[in-house]
């Protein structure tokens, strides 16, 4: 979707702002909101791409007004909601609703070590061998998808050349969608900075995207 | 909101009622049996103390003692760095990418917050930020002048878009005046955001051993 996520070459967003001696979470909540997103996810009921989609889907005055975790207290709340572990009148209320089943955590205290050390794997076989070889040119396709993508509209109808190949991968405009995983081939392509943002961009610069195959077509 | 800093950041505006909300949503799920709040403790913990830049820094100075090492960093920088412990959440497919005279590499997620976590931990708010993400790949060398880097015209800069589940770790160049330390001082020396390109890793003048 051409949300405002999709940020990258936009201007007027201000100054980088920089913090010495940054804490990792700046009050409690925010711990306790990125632990809940964790705890909450190991239900299995949506996937990273689905999870990021959710974030995408806050509108665009408040994602830029929201923090960064107080959209990951959004994102929960809609997934819980949406996937059916929570009830809407439940977080309105702060209860849970009478006679309503008591579950057992997904998630518990010994398996944190080995949940985040082994992490998830979105690579997969395909049998098809890569559209494209390192070297060649190729054109990120044009298309505006309205659900989630990765294709970020920056590169869109440019032309790149194929920098590496990286395996197959789930692809997650499908994948958070639950429409399958569809996995394909993935490449980290190179596009010139002026190729990207005209003839004052440096002439050496460049930038390089992980694309899937669906986002590319021979150039 | 304590938040231990008083100058002005880009936190934009957090609504005070947050405290409570989290903590009502989190009362609720516990309640529910959904979640344990043990397994919550340990989740802040690990990535409050356990997991951090100090991680990928004795990767880069490992990188920079042996050459053996440094080849299969780049070679395949998951395995490389798994050499470590370091594994797992938003570490699994790793790409490592190397700093030289002539070429300076940056990493930006422009369409979320994609970093290393195995590596770097959770990242700082700057670069999750909008200016950040929105400027660093039209403008990265304006972007990398604001961290007090200025390149020459003749490196070339190469602005890595984390849009797939691959996670970049930039293998700063090793500083000169660095020839006598070892690695752990070396690894000292490396910084977070040398590791994400927008700095170089800088030899004190002061604390230099001869």
């Amino acid at each position: 979707m051409n949300g405002v996520h999709d940020m990258g070459g936009m201007h007027a967003m201000g100054p980088i702002q920089r913090e010495e001696n940054e804490p990792v979470f700046h009050a409690r909540w925010e711990g306790r909101i990125f632990a809940l997103n964790a705890a909450m996810g190991a239900w299995r009921k949506w996937n990273i791409d689905a999870g990021r989609h959710q974030i995408e889907l806050i509108p665009a005055a408040d994602y830029l007004r929201m923090s960064y975790y107080e959209k990951w207290f959004v994102r929960l709340v809609e997934l819980a909601v949406r996937h059916g572990l929570v009830a809407r009148c439940e977080i309105e209320s702060g209860k849970p609703e009478p006679g309503s089943a008591r579950a057992t955590p997904a998630l518990t205290a010994e398996k944190v070590p080995k949940i985040l050390a082994n992490g998830t794997l979105a690579s997969r076989e395909v049998p098809e061998a890569p559209r494209f070889q390192v070297g060649e040119k190729v054109r990120a396709r044009n298309i505006h998808p309205t659900g989630h993508t990765r294709l970020p509209r920056y590169a869109r109808g440019k032309l790149g050349t194929i920098h590496r190949h990286h395996g197959a991968f789930v692809f997650p405009d499908t994948n958070a969608r639950f429409l399958g995983e569809k996995p394909q081939h993935v490449y980290s392509v190179r596009f010139a900075a002026r190729e990207l943002w005209g003839d004052e961009a440096s002439p050496r610069d460049a930038v390089y995207i992980d694309m899937w195959d669906d986002y590319l077509e021979p150039a | 909101m304590s938040t231990g800093h008083s100058h002005e950041h880009d936190h934009q505006e957090v609504p005070s009622d947050l405290t409570l909300r989290v903590k009502a949503l989190e009362s609720l799920l516990v309640e529910k049996g959904l979640v344990d709040r043990a397994a919550l403790d340990a989740l802040i913990d690990t990535y409050e103390h356990k997991v951090g830049p100090r991680n990928g820094a004795r990767v880069v100075a490992r990188a920079w003692v042996e050459a053996a090492y440094k080849k299969r960093l780049l070679e395949d920088a998951t395995s490389a760095i798994a050499e470590f412990g370091f594994s797992g959440r938003q570490g699994e497919h790793m790409v490592a990418l190397e700093n030289t005279a002539t070429i300076h590499n940056l990493v930006v997620c422009t369409l979320c917050s994609c970093y290393p976590w195995p590596v770097l931990g959770l990242p700082p708010v700057w670069y999750k930020s909008a200016p950040y993400r929105s400027r660093a790949v039209i403008d990265p060398r304006g972007v990398l002048r604001e961290f007090g880097l200025e390149l020459p015209e003749d490196v070339e800069v190469r602005v890595w878009d984390s849009t797939a589940e691959l996670r970049y770790l930039v293998l700063p160049e090793r500083p000169a005046g660095a020839e006598k330390l070892s690695e752990d001082e070396l690894a000292a020396l490396v910084t977070r955001d040398a590791m994400i390109g927008v700095a170089k890793v800088q030899v004190p003048q002061q604390g230099v051993r001869t």
